[in-house]
């Protein structure tokens, strides 16, 4: 057994703590909230979610040695990504359109809408 | 750290687009996504097993009626949402110790435990434990004797399972919210027995 099966936030965690990190990283508690926001209101149910999960978890298995590091909500987001997709929702090439648009921000550009648009030429006519 | 790893990067800047693009259909509102988090991460976790368990201690009606409809008996006391619709108890005892896996995923009760840890949701855990229980549980520092069946739960229908620890004969006298304090979340998945709690 690897030596992170039992360390991160398993038993070295105050199990008795309801404010222990359940989350390693910001982007993992916005995957499970962006999904768990979207089946409240209705786009999918948790079957349909967990089965595109053990899919992304079956695929991660297969094209990965056991010995290494597993990251769930990794499979988690592209679970979700996949379901969205599946369902119309949102594309992967809109999501990659976006992403790249994010992406080339300046640095230290927090705002999606920023204000300086005389610096954006690309939808000049 | 987690910040320069490229794979972490990407998935950050994913989930912000995605977020982005669903917002802009009318699909999302972020703040409701951060009440989820804050739910999540502050609320709901394993102090709300630990009542319960508490409770079935020291009421034997109301541990019958936890065993009997875990669902209904952890909405008695205020618990239940999502991955709770049907709770299955399962009840320890000098001859039987209960542990559970979700083999598939990560299927956990989260009304009374919250979110899983990083090592339920292991490859390593979700296989081994099935195969050889015993020695998973040694490693985890829970030594079962081997007079003892182990029965492992696979979560990966649509049941979620919660484990009664037995009540540890150290707590004898002491009173239903002293017991709470007891009770782990480790216990409640199996890997580990009630504790005296820390001062």
């Amino acid at each position: 057994m690897s030596a992170d099966f039992l360390s991160s936030d398993g038993s070295g965690a105050p199990p008795r703590s309801n404010g222990e990190l359940v989350f390693a990283e910001p982007w993992e508690s916005r995957a499970f909230g962006v999904a768990a926001a979207l089946r409240d209101r209705g786009l999918f149910d948790w079957d349909e979610f967990r089965a595109c999960l053990i899919a992304q978890i079956a695929l991660w298995e297969k094209q990965h040695p056991p010995d290494e590091p597993f990251s769930y909500y990794g499979c988690w987001q592209r679970a979700l990504v996949e379901l969205l997709a599946q369902k119309g929702v949102c594309s992967a090439r809109e999501l990659e359109v976006r992403e790249h648009a994010l992406a080339s921000r300046p640095a230290g550009h927090d705002h999606a809408q920023g204000h300086d648009h005389d610096q954006d030429h690309d939808h000049d006519p | 750290m987690a910040d320069h790893d490229p794979a972490s990067r990407k998935n950050a800047l994913r989930i912000e687009a995605l977020e982005n693009l669903l917002a802009e259909k009318g699909l999302l509102a972020p703040a409701a996504v951060d009440a989820i988090i804050e739910r999540y991460e502050q609320e709901i976790g394993p102090l709300n097993g630990a009542h319960v368990v508490a409770r079935a201690w020291t009421d034997p009606a109301y541990k019958r009626r936890l065993l009997d409809d875990g669902t209904a008996a952890v909405a008695e006391l205020g618990f239940g949402g999502p991955q709770g619709e049907h709770l299955v108890v399962v009840e320890n005892g000098p001859r039987v110790h209960n542990v559970v896996v979700c083999t598939l995923c990560s299927c956990y009760p989260w009304p009374v435990l919250g979110l899983p840890p990083a090592w339920y949701k292991s490859p390593a855990y979700r296989s081994r434990v099935v195969r050889e229980p015993r020695v998973v549980l040694r490693e985890m520092g829970l030594e079962i004797d081997e007079s003892v069946e182990i029965r492992v739960w696979d979560s990966s229908a649509e049941v979620r399972y919660l484990v009664l620890p037995e009540r540890p004969a150290a707590a004898a006298n002491l009173d239903e919210a002293a017991l709470a304090d007891w009770v782990t979340r480790d216990a409640m998945i199996g890997v580990g027995k009630p504790q005296a709690p820390q001062p």
